[in-house]
């Protein structure tokens, strides 16, 4: 198959999975049980990884921009810039990423192996929709706790900066924390918000979709966990542009 | 068919055509009227995968009580015919009933309601591997949610009937092949589905084991009036299922006797496919009488 033709079938599996997952919400029965197990294992799973890149990436934030600041006698307006660089981007965009990596291997290895060994197929014999028992659950999971993630990120990523900044700089802690509120709008954080409820759906769709076409037994398992982790880190970026620019305009907020 | 006519085996059998029978007319008060609609008929199917035709023009039905025996080799569409029961794909052309419903047409919700009367039981067991043994036979109780007290009682009842009381706590990881494929058969049994299909259960399994499922199926079929299609293409399975019956003494002891030369088991039928059409169709004593050099390579394995 040439690549667009195959680019577009996909297009149509997932927007097909989609509209069968709108729908699973609607439908009874709801598997409330299964979407409380999902967000334990997605959201509680996922805070340790998540806190660890937050945490970091505000430090090296910090650690690269410090000097230039200083050089301008700017250092002043440090919290300012990780507050808005966090909020907007490295905070929904890494913890989608690491999401996806972690999240979305699982959730396409699973389903893919479901597939393999059969079991999708007994589920649909026993009566079930694995769209609504499997799919639908792990969509509305990463939807409601990567916004989570992500501010628990964002946090972690202010605290690590703060950190580099009075241990290595010797910044003072007061003025830290002033310039980082002086920094933070109401329209950064909601955008903060809205990208990973986007992101979320982006993994979980690509995700399920990959697992529940795989074809070719346990390498085909292998392979599907690979292209789900790629799809959707790259769709993720992707969105980010797009969703920066609408948001952008419709929050009406500029960058720095 | 050819088979038959040398052996000059007269089959009497009444032209049925359920399009004939309204449901409704037939008188409530006779136990056999409903008998008369097959429990799962094929009228002229096609299926084809892209270029590779799987079905051609397949027609066959499974009458109620009755066991096919589905014969052929690996690729002949014989897990197929299963999976066109269950709705999980459509033919091409043609049309499946079951229990004189046209399921061709159906949509999700009402192939729902005809698989719940449906058993299935797959080539490795298919076992949800995240539930424990009883978890996965309680499946589709779960799902239709039914009492917690009545699930427990179905499902000790079931895994006994499998002889697999004591793995009821155990994950599927922990059982072994043959064990897992009679935890598949108790979750096919629950809830008293009229119509089992087996999609070779025996595969892989030592012959101990793989006697015992054939077991299970002959009481499936003798003791509790279930209609199934057995998909294999082992023949001692074919030899268990289409020479033996199951009865059951007052001691309620299921003993397995042997039809020998004198009897015809007439709940027991043998198709057999190659490349999607059916090459036999008949009982097993006229499958061994044919001369058919396909089929006889099938028998002898030479």
């Amino acid at each position: 198959m040439n690549p667009l033709l195959r680019l577009l079938s996909e297009l149509q599996g997932v927007t097909n999975l989609l509209w069968r997952a709108i729908k699973g919400v609607k439908k009874r029965p709801r598997y409330m049980h299964e979407l409380v197990n999902q967000m334990d294992k997605i959201g509680i799973g996922s805070i340790s990884i998540v806190v660890l890149t937050g945490f970091f990436t505000g430090g090296v934030l910090v650690l690269q921009t410090y000097p230039t600041l200083e050089y301008y006698g700017a250092q002043s307006n440090l919290g300012q810039g990780i507050a808005a660089s966090l909020f907007r981007e490295l905070g929904p965009v890494l913890t989608a990423l690491m999401v996806a990596g972690r999240v979305g291997s699982a959730i396409s290895a699973e389903l893919g192996a479901m597939v393999v060994s059969q079991q999708i197929e007994a589920m649909r014999a026993l009566g079930t929709s694995p769209v609504r028992k499997l799919v639908t659950p792990r969509i509305v999971a990463l939807i409601v706790t990567l916004p989570l993630l992500t501010i628990a990120a964002d946090l972690f990523g202010l605290i690590g900066g703060g950190l580099v900044a009075q241990q290595l700089h010797g910044m003072d802690v007061n003025q830290y924390i002033s310039s980082v509120r002086s920094g933070t709008h109401v329209a950064d954080v909601v955008a903060g918000i809205i990208k990973p409820i986007v992101f979320g759906a982006i993994i979980g769709l690509i995700s399920c979709h990959k697992g529940l076409s795989t074809t070719g037994g346990t390498v085909g398992v292998g392979v599907s966990t690979t292209q789900a982790v790629v799809a959707s880190s790259i769709n993720v970026i992707i969105a980010d542009f797009f969703l920066s620019k609408l948001l952008q305009s419709a929050l009406s907020s500029t960058l720095f | 068919m050819e088979s038959a006519e040398s052996l000059n085996i007269e089959r009497e059998e009444p032209e049925i055509n359920i399009e004939d029978i309204d449901i409704d007319e037939l008188d409530p008060e006779d136990p056999f009227a409903g008998r008369l609609v097959p429990a799962i008929e094929f009228r002229d199917v096609d299926l084809a995968f892209d270029d590779q035709v799987i079905l051609d023009n397949l027609s066959f039905t499974v009458r109620r009580g009755e066991t096919k025996l589905v014969l052929g080799g690996s690729g002949t569409g014989k897990s197929t015919i299963i999976k066109l029961v269950l709705g999980l794909i459509k033919p091409d052309a043609g049309q499946v009933f079951v229990d004189g419903d046209d399921i061709t047409e159906y949509d999700d919700v009402e192939l729902m309601r005809v698989r719940r009367k449906i058993g299935m039981v797959f080539q490795e067991g298919a076992l949800f591997d995240s539930l424990s043994v009883y978890d996965n036979v309680a499946y589709r109780l779960h799902e239709q949610g039914v009492e917690e007290a009545a699930i427990e009682h179905e499902v000790v009842r079931m895994l006994r009937f499998v002889a697999l009381e004591d793995a009821i706590d155990k994950m599927p990881a922990e059982l072994s092949g043959g064990m897992r494929r009679r935890v598949g058969v108790a979750r096919a049994l629950v809830g008293n589905p009229s119509i089992v299909l087996f999609d070779e259960p025996t595969a892989g399994l030592d012959p101990p084991t793989a006697r015992t499922i054939c077991e299970l199926a002959i009481k499936l079929r003798d003791l509790e009036d279930v209609s199934s299609i057995f998909v294999t293409h082992e023949m001692n399975n074919l030899e268990y299922i289409s020479s033996e019956y199951a009865t059951i003494d007052r001691q309620g002891q299921i003993h397995f006797e042997l039809e020998g030369d004198k009897l015809c088991l007439i709940n027991t039928e043998v198709m057999m496919l190659k490349e999607g059409n059916i090459v036999f169709s008949g009982k097993d004593e006229q499958l061994r009488q044919s001369k058919d050099p396909y089929i006889r390579k099938f028998i002898r394995g030479k």
